[in-house]
């Protein structure tokens, strides 16, 4: 299919949505604000600037909160998948605290850190940490054997094979553990601003809801779904940029 | 004369199973020596043990009378999944051994240009080895591990994924830069054919436990043409080769590598 072909597919799709949506509003069935509705309240809060301050607040949580996460988790990962003795060590807390969802640590994190900006960035720092960690450690040990010893033959030693071989080969599973990490964070700051914050998306929606203001809720939620789609779609190309050389079926 | 590489005595179990068992064969310098036999007769066990990949059970293996402890430059691998280094382009893996060697820019590129151009992949510098196809992939590979100037080559079943067209260029390829700058080879394979035509001996393996069996002689003058490939004296070895080989394949033949 051309590149038209599929755009208007996708606009058609869009539209019918839209339309659906219309539908039931007009119905009222169940109450929910219409498009323009959502659309008109949506607009007068990027005029005044505070979707545009909300988004930046909860985007600025993420991208510490991930970029932390991803930081630790990446030489951890590796220092897992590389020694053996690491693994022992690390992997039961791992697997472990995986099974926690992070808004489970929520109360824990306001108790013990307040209600500041801390605990936010902790609680998301620890979904991006545990969802990056095993895809980092999961591809450093499914690195293919061959490589290595091809590696070794040519003359590389440990370093070698670990910084020439190891990190490239699992350049994919990296970027595709980043991007499972970068969604969870994602989910994790909307509900963490939930429960205490002054600012974000979450928190707009809190308000929203005491206020019983309907339309807002909406143009929150579309937010939340944009903003982490266009973070995935940027993830994505910079996937498809860094591992163009894999073999794809 | 010392041999090249001397397999003394090895055996190599994995549990249970006898993979090898008190394997003994010389390698004369610069000769070229195909291993062929049914799988799990041990013919990879022994070149990974030769290659300093997989420690022998029992036994040694003796490379310029010196014991092999792990892998090195000096003795290449040409493996048969190519091995290449799927993010490098074909300049960067034939520079891989260079670099590590500590060549400098300008050595790397003139050893690289030198060998692409002995395995046809000149025009081909540039590209990744995932758009190229599985001859040229080995071409590549072996142009690898040419580059570091081993004085051996072990290549476990390097054709076996080839068409046969392929695959018989690529053997004369391999016979002609053999001629050239002689080294000491040691490549498995299985097919009878391809053992006789590239040896100056073939070792035949025996299965159940993994040994050897017998060496047969390739009396047959270098360089090896398409008219030696279709001699009389050629068809007696081979027979004589395939024989030793099929004798005692009471069951079906299982195709997988041993």
């Amino acid at each position: 299919m051309s590149g038209a072909g599929r755009l208007a597919l996708n606009l058609l799709s869009l539209a019918l949505g839209l339309l659906i949506w219309a539908g039931f509003s007009a119905s009222d069935l169940v109450g929910l604000p219409g498009p323009v509705e959502v659309a008109v309240r949506g607009w007068d809060s990027v005029r005044s600037g505070q979707l545009g301050a909300d988004a930046l607040a909860s985007l600025a949580r993420v991208l510490t909160g991930f970029v932390l996460g991803a930081a630790v988790a990446i030489p951890i990962g590796f220092l897992m998948g590389w020694y053996a003795i690491a693994r022992r060590l690390i992997e039961p807390y791992v697997q472990f605290f995986r099974m926690i969802p992070p808004l489970a640590v929520i109360p824990l994190a306001i108790v013990t850190m307040g209600i500041g900006e801390v605990p936010k960035i902790f609680v998301i720092f620890l979904a991006a940490f545990l969802s990056s960690v095993i895809a980092v450690y999961g591809g450093v040990i499914s690195v293919d054997r061959t490589l290595i010893n091809a590696a070794r033959v040519l003359g590389a030693k440990d370093g070698t094979v670990f910084a020439r071989v190891i990190i490239p080969a699992s350049v994919p599973f990296i970027l595709v553990g980043l991007r499972i990490g970068l969604g969870s964070s994602w989910a994790t700051v909307v509900a963490a601003e939930l429960i205490a914050a002054q600012s974000g998306l979450g928190f707009r929606m809190q308000q929203a809801q005491l206020y019983y203001d309907l339309p807002m809720l909406f143009v929150c939620l579309i937010a939340i779904g944009v903003l982490g789609l266009g973070m995935d779609r940027i993830l994505q190309s910079v996937e498809r940029r860094l591992t163009a050389w894999q073999e794809r079926a | 004369m010392t041999p090249k590489i001397s397999f003394q005595d090895v055996s190599a179990r994995f549990g249970d199973f006898a993979a090898l068992e008190h394997f003994d064969l010389d390698i004369a310098d610069g000769e070229f020596i195909t291993v062929v036999g049914p799988s799990g007769c041990g013919k990879s066990t022994a070149m990974n043990i030769a290659a300093g990949l997989l420690k022998p059970t029992s036994g040694r293996v003796l490379v310029d009378d010196a014991g092999v402890d792990g892998p090195g430059p000096e003795r290449g691998i040409i493996f048969q999944q190519y091995a290449l280094f799927p993010w490098l382009t074909v300049r960067q893996n034939v520079e891989f051994g260079l670099c590590i060697a500590g060549k400098g820019k300008v050595e790397r590129r003139s050893i690289a240009d030198h060998f692409m151009d002995l395995v046809g992949l000149t025009d081909f510098a540039d590209a990744l080895p995932k758009t190229l196809s599985g001859g040229m992939k080995q071409r590549c590979a072996i142009a690898r591990a040419y580059a570091v100037n081993p004085k051996i080559l072990l290549m476990d079943e390097p054709f076996g994924a080839l068409d046969a067209l392929t695959r018989v260029g690529l053997q004369d390829r391999l016979l002609e830069a053999w001629g050239q700058e002689r080294r000491t080879v040691m490549f498995i394979t299985h097919d009878v054919d391809e053992a006789v035509y590239l040896a100056n001996r073939v070792v035949v393996m025996a299965a159940r436990p993994g040994r050897l069996d017998r060496i047969i002689q390739v009396d047959l003058p270098y360089p090896r043409t398409e008219e030696i490939r279709l001699s009389d004296a050629f068809t007696a070895i081979r027979n004589q080769v395939w024989r030793a080989v099929y004798k005692r394949q009471d069951e079906p033949r299982n195709t997988a590598s041993c």
